[in-house]
């Protein structure tokens, strides 16, 4: 025998799954909501993805190889998932400063710091994100109209959000029904030809790019389903009770980052529970306290602090929730016969 | 809807290459090591030594206690020695070498290819016999037959499980055995119905071999309570318990024996060579072999005489390929990895693949990304990843209780994980230590 | 300005309820200890290593107060200094041990052992062994995939690239003996240190009869017991084709090494003889290299 033969342990063969795989496949199911933000917000929306983009895939490199001195491993796609993410929540005009100090926040202190990627308790995306929008909140919430500053970065002009009108209005004593008329019809919230976070508005473009990761087993529904269903349910109730000052489930599912959190950034893998019923109980946490924060809070939104919140009861909920094994369900038959 | 297993599974490329090809008789080796340990249980006790003539069929090792089993001559000739030979681990196992000389068989064997379809034998008398005779689960498991057909006190078997799903890759010797044997199986079922005292047997078949559903649906519907079940075509179906999952609807209950709910599982290979046993007086000596790979010429099924040496089915079967990476005994997913081209063909020896250089090497192991993959495939309901951590951090207690035991060692957690993680390595590393630990504390 | 007073004395106050309940638990739940453990694990080294076979620096000073004989009790990692110290807290007395250290005893390189497999599973010395063989003829030699190393909390072992075996530092070795529980196949042995660090073992655990253990390795102990024969104080035995020098009873008279057709044993840091074979003066080289 002149070749050595390889010896190791079954299985012997492997599915061809991998993390690049994976990565890639986030990318490509965020294309349609890329495509929706670049229609509406044109030039600001192509900047920032850009700059968080390669912000974030250089800190990564950079952290890794000098700081950490191990082998970067930006080419996982990682790194490029979580500023592709960084960006769809931050409003088209932010200044650039601000997106690298977003990305620089992200990656160093919300993933490499805790040991890179799948040692990260919190999904970096939101990490970043959230560090910008209490460090800087005049600038991350004053939204670009879209359509019209479709030629403007900095200078587009602005506008509230349904979600901020809806807020306001409640709270100075106006109803429900009269603010209607001060918001995009629900047509125009699903396209996306709203104020809002780059990547959050177009809710057509969000569902189709949901439908690919489940296609393509990138995800399971648990986690999507549960939050939406949440917080339709949560504002459905809410909606019945008092119509005049708790807006329907439709509009709590369109506006704001309710979809994008759902299908993207609740369904991180690291961040999320391993177990189907842990995933079941993390979205209905997501979902329960977003619209906590939205109708009872001082936030307007607050998808990305509910995201956060479940992310820290993960480990709780893996330790707790364990998936269903096998033969358990006879257990009772078990007991008769053992004795 | 097929009907399948609840929890987990995943599906592999098939790559039955070798499955249109109709079993074909080995030569007979020059020289066969028969090891003592080719079952579960204690090791047979050899009763020849150096220098003895021996017949094809005879006894050369006793069964080492219940939990055991005979071992017979696979040749006729003269005793080398008695000596240890590599085994499939590159452990050296002690063996009895056989020099063939002719092939002058036993004279109580019925060579001939007469169907007996007479029952002769009352069912303690089966069971003895199949004892007597060395049968061992031929799937893989190799455990003694007799045991399994002897239920404990207290326990009734409600329903015979004849296992022909084999869903592991590549193989194929239980589907030829199930298409050319299929008139012997129906009488080996029958066989096992009266040693088990049951009046229902179900054959369960993977979809993918419609030929064998085919005739032995045709078959059985001449019988009284032999049926056939296709089953949707899913990894690991052929497992024990997934199998009584998909076709009766219990799940046998953790650290439980099937019987604990009523039912008995029997390899499609293991029926056949109950058949031969009982009716033919022909004890367990030879077995079907697949010999496959993609790098294989001619990928065969063979009728190989125990002991023979791997290298000589490789050669038969068009020789090694020049890129050969790996070769294992077995499937690609449950199999072992073999260290040399010596290694004797045993009685749980249901294949042995080839693998190119390109296919032989792991990726590159990375963190885990907690994707939970390996928690939708695990056909047992675990949590690979965690186990995993357990194992490599030494925290037995933590693994007994995430049932650690519970885990069949298919494969599917390390063939999914996209971090290519070596899991099962772990696991079963925390398997053995959790085993020792429970059989200390009790 | 009387927010500012107000909060102090509600700080104060709380801070003095809390005390008292502190206090009052404290004399309430007391568990009267004997202070020579504290004494006594002042003195020990506080490696936590385990290697006096108690689970750490404390436990091991509670079953040195609690025994009635020490002398069986040992620090390895303190030595006799600690030891005597001890006895001295606690009045009782300490045996007497001879300094250990780890030897790897298998000499097994990609030389002397040809690779006929490679291994590539979880890289893992456990994992291996519960599996295989190991990659090489060999099944009792060393895997070299390091899970000494990794048990090592002294940083007293590294892998050698050049040989694929682990080497032992003998400056920072102070024979706990986690790489021996480490080791799946017990080829780590705390041997004595001997005087000058000299010692002569054999450097091999093959138990497979000569013929079958020599094709696997050059230099593996084949069993043929001509150390027995030539060992003037009965030091050397033979069990299972492996021949054992037991340190008590070894003179270091060095007969058995030059005896040895497999060169398989070892004898470190004695000064240079005449007419030694070659191979042995690397060996030997190199370890006195690793001392300094």
């Amino acid at each position: 025998m002149n070749q050595k033969l390889v010896i190791s342990p079954s299985p012997h063969v492997h599915g061809g799954d991998s993390v690049p795989k994976n990565m890639y496949g986030v990318i490509i199911a965020l294309l349609p909501a890329l495509v929706a933000s670049l229609w509406f917000f044109g030039i600001g929306a192509l900047i920032i993805t850009l700059t968080s983009i390669a912000a974030c895939v250089f800190f990564e490199w950079l952290i890794q190889k000098y700081l950490l001195k191990t082998t970067p491993s930006v080419s996982d796609g990682s790194a490029a998932v979580t500023g592709l993410l960084l960006a769809f929540n931050l409003p088209t005009n932010i200044p650039l400063g601000l997106i690298i100090i977003g990305a620089a926040v992200a990656i160093g202190i919300g993933k490499l710091s805790f040991g890179g990627l799948g040692n990260n308790p919190f999904n970096p995306a939101l990490v970043g994100r959230v560090f910008l929008l209490i460090s800087f909140p005049v600038q991350m919430t004053s939204w670009p109209v879209p359509i019209t500053s479709r030629l403007h970065y900095i200078d587009a002009e602005t506008a509230a959000t349904p979600l901020s009108v809806i807020k306001e209005g409640v709270s100075a004593g106006q109803t429900i029904p009269e603010l209607m008329s001060e918001i995009p019809s629900y047509i125009n919230m699903f396209i996306g030809n709203i104020g809002g976070s780059a990547g959050e508005m177009a809710g057509i473009a969000l569902i189709l790019g949901g439908i690919y990761l489940l296609w393509k087993k990138i995800i399971t529904w648990h986690i999507p389903v549960s939050v939406i269903g949440s917080v339709i349910i949560f504002t459905g109730i809410l909606h019945l009770i008092d119509p005049s000052t708790y807006a329907d489930p439709l509009f709590h599912v369109l506006a704001g980052g309710v979809l994008l959190g759902a299908f993207f950034m609740a369904t991180d893998y690291v961040t999320s529970p391993m177990s189907r019923q842990g995933m079941l109980l993390y979205g209905v946490g997501i979902g329960v306290i977003t619209v906590l924060i939205r109708v009872f809070g001082s936030y307007p939104e607050g998808v990305s602090f509910a995201i956060l919140i479940m992310n820290a009861f993960t480990p709780l909920i893996d330790r707790y929730m364990k998936p269903k094994r096998f033969g358990e369900k006879v257990k009772t038959v078990r007991a008769q016969t053992s004795k | 809807m097929l009907k399948t297993f609840k929890k987990g599974g995943v599906h592999p490329d098939e790559r039955k290459i070798s499955a249109g090809k109709s079993i074909e008789i080995l030569p007979l080796p020059k020289r066969v090591a028969v090891p003592t340990t080719q079952h579960i249980g204690a090791p047979a006790k050899p009763l020849v030594k150096k220098g003895d003539i021996v017949k094809t069929g005879q006894l050369i090792a006793a069964s080492g206690g219940f939990v055991s089993a005979n071992i017979h001559s696979p040749v006729s000739g003269k005793v080398f020695k008695t000596d240890e030979v590599v085994d499939a681990s590159g452990y050296r196992k002690p063996a009895i070498i056989i020099d063939t000389e002719g092939d002058e068989w036993d004279e109580s064997i019925d060579r001939s290819d007469k169907l007996v379809k007479e029952i002769a034998l009352s069912g303690e008398e089966i069971i003895k016999k199949t004892g007597e005779m060395g049968i061992v689960g031929m799937g893989g498991a190799t455990f003694p037959t007799h045991v399994k057909l002897s239920p404990p006190p207290g326990k009734k078997c409600e329903i015979l499980l004849i296992n022909g799903v084999e869903c592991e890759p590549y193989l194929t010797s239980d589907h030829r055995i199930m298409l050319e044997k299929s008139e012997e199986l129906m009488v080996g079922i029958r066989i096992l119905m009266k040693a088990l005292k049951v009046n229902r047997a179900v054959i369960g078949i993977e979809n993918n071999k419609p030929d064998a559903i085919g005739k032995l649906t045709n078959l059985a519907a001449k019988e009284d309570g032999i049926e056939v079940q296709p089953l949707k075509v899913k990894y690991p179906q052929g497992g024990e318990k997934q199998l009584i999952d998909a076709i009766t609807g219990r799940q046998v209950p953790s650290g439980k024996l099937p019987i604990e709910v009523g039912a008995v599982v029997h390899n499609v290979g293991t029926t056949f060579a109950v058949y031969e046993a009982i009716q033919k007086n022909k004890p367990l000596i030879e077995r079907v072999v697949t010999v496959t790979g993609p790098g294989i010429t001619q990928p065969s099924n063979f009728l190989v005489r125990i002991g023979t040496p791997v290298g000589q089915l490789i050669e038969a079967a068009g020789g090694l390929p020049d890129n050969m990476g790996k070769v294992i005994g077995g499937g690609p997913m449950m199999g072992k990895a073999l260290v040399n081209l010596d290694v004797p063909v045993t009685k749980g020896s249901s294949g042995i693949l080839v693998l190119p250089h390109e296919e032989a090497h792991r990726a590159p192991v990375e963190n885990c990304i907690r994707c939970s993959k390996c928690i939708s495939a695990c056909p047992m309901g675990l949590e690979p990843y965690l186990l995993m951590i357990e194992a490599e951090k030494e925290l037995w207690d933590r693994a007994e209780n995430d049932n650690i035991m519970d885990c069949i060692e298919c494969g599917s957690c390390s063939f999914t994980c996209p971090a290519h993680r070596p899991l099962l390595d772990y696991i079963r590393l925390g398997k053995g230590k959790v085993g020792q630990i429970i059989r200390n504390r009790n | 300005m009387s927010i500012v007073l107000i909060t102090i004395m509600t700080l104060v106050g709380l801070g003095a309820l809390a005390a008292v309940i502190l206090y009052l638990a404290s004399q309430k739940f007391k568990v009267f200890e004997d202070p020579r453990i504290d004494q006594v694990e002042e003195v020990l080294p506080a490696a936590n290593c385990g290697g006096c076979g108690y689970p750490g620096c404390r436990a091991f000073a509670e079953a040195l107060v609690k025994a009635d004989d020490i002398s069986d009790l040992n620090c390895p990692v303190g030595g006799p200094d600690v030891m005597a110290k001890v006895a001295e807290i606690l009045g009782k007395e300490a045996g007497k041990s001879a300094p250990q250290v780890a030897v790897v005893r298998c000499n097994g390189t990609c030389e002397h052992r040809p690779r006929i497999n490679q291994y590539e599973g979880a890289s893992s010395c456990v994992v291996a062994a519960a599996l295989y063989g190991g990659e090489t003829g060999c099944s009792y030699g060393c895997y070299g995939l390091g899970d000494c190393v990794e048990a090592c909390d002294f940083d007293a072992m590294y892998m050698d690239e050049e040989t694929g075996l682990p080497v032992v530092i003998e400056d920072n070795c102070v024979a706990c003996g986690a790489c021996v529980d480490a080791c799946p196949r017990d080829i780590i042995e705390l041997r004595k240190k001997g005087p000058k660090s000299r010692r002569i073992y054999v450097n091999c655990v093959n138990q497979d009869k000569g013929a079958v253990a020599r094709k696997a390795c050059e230099v593996a102990c084949i069993g043929c017991g001509k150390c027995v024969k030539v060992c003037p104080f009965d030091a050397i035995t033979l069990e299972n084709n492996l021949a054992y020098i037991h340190d008590d009873k070894c003179k270091l008279c060095r007969k058995c090494v030059a005896e040895c057709p497999t060169n398989s044993i070892l004898e470190i840091n004695f000064p240079p003889r005449k007419n030694k074979p070659a191979a042995k003066e690397a060996a030997t080289e190199k370890t006195e290299e690793e001392s300094k």
